[in-house]
């Protein structure tokens, strides 16, 4: 290992190493002015784009991670198998994405450890940090086989699938359940400061639901990045599969979304002429119907780009709920206005960065891929052909 | 219910500034005039024109949303009424600020160890017996501070002395499950200087409806999850013999068990 080559500097790594130097600057001035020197956050706005994005939708995009494990290890889909393991890592990933955002965004990080023994069970933040702790931990421990297999310990490898595994699994998603929801379930306390179009006292199971249809939407869109960034992808039919679960899901998600809006009185405000209804529209309309309509067609599911295209517009959809929910909805309900500063966007993009390069290193020494190491797709293969 | 309550009423004030000035001294804070609550303003004088003014202030709820939404339990209800912040606990994620009906805590923003700032019906003075600053300082006697019980007798027999005067309700009597700052407001329209519309219940139960549900809801699907982790590896199993018995295959087998990874 004496022999470490320095990269060679491209493009694309010149602005990676911009956007940490960014990230480290603003990174620094948030520890040294407070909140207020980096963000445009106040009294009346105190959550912005970091809780909005980085925490919301970075939670709901980890998603992946126990609705593929539930597939494959509780229903025992065994064609899905191959996608576990860069599913885990991305879920995983993001997790530790997530509280890197979370420790920049907490008045006072120092103390994050706090709710495990200072309890307050009525807050549904409190169970919020519990489940994020315990499954960031439960994802660790499914991540670790793949380190353990690179390190050829066969036996713990075989001994930890065997016996640790199924119960990580279940223990997942039911902390996963608990939480994907309770993101809702923050909101759930405030009626009279969302707009009527995404408060709804069922937020968590509407969180819930269509964290799965974003789960495996997202499956599909980390597929396609990661076809593009190191040549591994997977197999074109298990993606069509996930189309049509994901359109399933969509399906059922979206009339739950409605009827809700129906017993609530609430539906007459997606016919106004206003900035609500345009946000709603582009987000239920544009962003989950259409992509819906297009997973549900046989002919178009079997065109990988429009599938990818599709997938990666339910991905966009589900993001724009979370960030409507926690910002548009709010902002709408309570008339203050908020644009997030520079440098909330430098540490947002910071952040996914920093994941994205972890993301990197693991594909290139851990065997995250069925096939193993990277190597470069085959020419003759028509998927590539289509991609290029 | 708390035992104390202070009652403000809006039609006695004629927006001295006493209180302003009594709160920032027993809070050790620059005397100034506030131009809205902030971090170093817990206690505000709103001048509405025509000679009437609006305070504004933590109305101390008697089951505060701030303190249950807090998931490190700092902000807590005493039971003499203040609603408090406890700098030990804070983890400073600002969801009290969200939730408050009435937006009322605010926030260090410039601060490195910043502290979410409010009201805190002056507990040092009221643990001690004495009325809050605001009230003892207060020259006309539009804020005045008792027993809860006896604040709202006064504020309904001044309601019903004085009909024409008043917005029918004691405001704080019943909004979201009541508060320890009880208001009697002028006829000016209510949503100018105060959130309009509140529920008459308690907001903390909103929460409660989805959060208290999770051990009936997360109990049986434990068990649905481990039943058909059960039931599904057992069907791929005798569909595997199956396969084995029925074709009679010599190459080797790869069986699910070794290929885990």
């Amino acid at each position: 290992m004496s022999s470490l080559k320095v990269p060679r500097l491209t493009f694309w790594r010149a602005v990676y190493v911009v956007i940490l130097a960014l990230f480290a600057l603003v990174f620094i001035r948030r520890f040294t002015g407070g909140l207020g020197a980096v963000s445009n956050l106040k009294d009346l706005m105190p959550w912005g784009l970091w809780i909005g994005f980085d925490v919301m939708s970075g939670v709901a995009l980890a998603a992946g991670g126990f609705t593929i494990t539930a597939i494959v290890y509780i229903f025992h889909l065994e064609k899905f198998r191959p996608i576990v393991r860069s599913t885990v890592l991305t879920a995983f990933l993001g997790y530790l994405m997530v509280v890197m955002a979370l420790l920049v965004d907490l008045g006072r990080p120092w103390n994050v450890w706090h709710p495990l023994i200072m309890w307050n069970d009525h807050s549904a933040m409190f169970e919020l940090a519990w489940c994020v702790m315990l499954y960031t931990t439960v994802l660790f421990l499914e991540f670790l086989p793949l380190v353990l297999e690179r390190l050829g310990k066969k036996h713990t490898v075989h001994w930890w699938h065997r016996y640790l595994t199924p119960v990580l699994c279940i223990l997942g998603v039911l902390l996963s359940t608990m939480h994907q929801s309770s993101l809702g379930t923050l909101y759930v306390i405030v009626p009279e400061k969302l707009h009527p179009l995404w408060y709804s006292p069922i937020l968590p199971y509407l969180f819930f639901i269509s964290a799965i249809a974003l789960g495996l939407a997202m499956v599909n869109v980390e597929s396609f990045l990661s076809f593009r960034a190191f040549g591994k992808r997977l197999e074109p039919e298990i993606l069509v599969d996930l189309g049509k679960a994901t359109a399933f899901v969509l399906l059922f998600y979206l009339v739950i979304r409605f009827e809700d809006l129906v017993v609530r009185h609430s539906l007459k405000y997606a016919f106004r002429f206003d900035l609500g209804a345009l946000f709603f529209w582009v987000e239920v309309g544009l962003l989950m119907i259409v992509p819906m309509i297009i997973l549900m067609s046989e002919r178009l599911r079997h065109k990988p780009l429009v599938l990818a295209g599709a997938q990666f517009m339910v991905v966009l959809g589900m993001v724009f709920d979370r960030m409507n929910v926690s910002t548009t909805a709010f902002q709408l309900g309570t008339g203050v206005s908020y644009h997030p500063l520079w440098s909330e966007f430098v540490i947002s993009i910071g952040v996914i960065a920093i994941g994205m390069g972890l993301f990197g290193l693991a594909v290139r020494y851990l065997p995250v891929f069925p096939e193993g190491p990277i190597e470069h797709p085959k020419p003759a293969d028509p998927y590539v052909e289509l991609l290029k | 219910m708390s035992v104390f309550a202070v009652l403000y009423d809006q039609s006695k004030c004629i927006g001295c500034g006493a209180c302003e000035q009594a709160c920032q001294a027993e809070h050790g804070q620059r005397p100034h005039k506030p131009t809205r609550l902030d971090a170093n303003s817990f206690n505000w004088v709103q001048d509405l024109g025509k000679g009437t003014y609006m305070r504004h202030f933590c109305m101390n709820c008697e089951d505060p949303t701030c303190a249950s939404v807090c998931p490190v339990g700092a902000l807590q209800k005493h039971a003499l009424g203040p609603v408090t912040w406890d700098h030990t606990r804070c983890i400073g994620c600002r969801y009290c600020m969200m939730a408050c009906p009435f937006e009322i805590p605010k926030y260090e923003w410039h601060s490195v160890n910043p502290r979410i700032r409010k009201c805190d019906m002056c507990i040092h003075r009221v643990s001690k017996g004495l009325p809050t600053a605001c009230a003892s300082v207060c020259p006309t006697g539009a804020t005045t501070f008792g027993r809860r019980e006896d604040m709202l007798a006064e504020a309904h027999r001044r309601l019903k002395e004085h009909p024409h005067r008043y917005y029918p309700e004691v405001f704080g009597e019943k909004e979201v499950g009541g508060t320890s700052v009880l208001m009697l407001l002028t006829r000016t329209p209510i949503q100018d200087h105060l959130p309009a519309n509140l529920p008459k219940h308690d907001m903390p139960m909103l929460t409660w409806n989805v959060l208290g549900k999770l051990p009936e809801i997360i109990v049986p699907w434990a068990t649905f999850l481990g039943g058909m982790m059960w039931l599904t590896a057992r069907k791929n199993k005798v569909a595997e013999v199956e396969h084995h018995t029925t074709e009679d295959h010599t190459t080797e087998h790869h069986t699910t068990e070794d290929d885990h990874e």
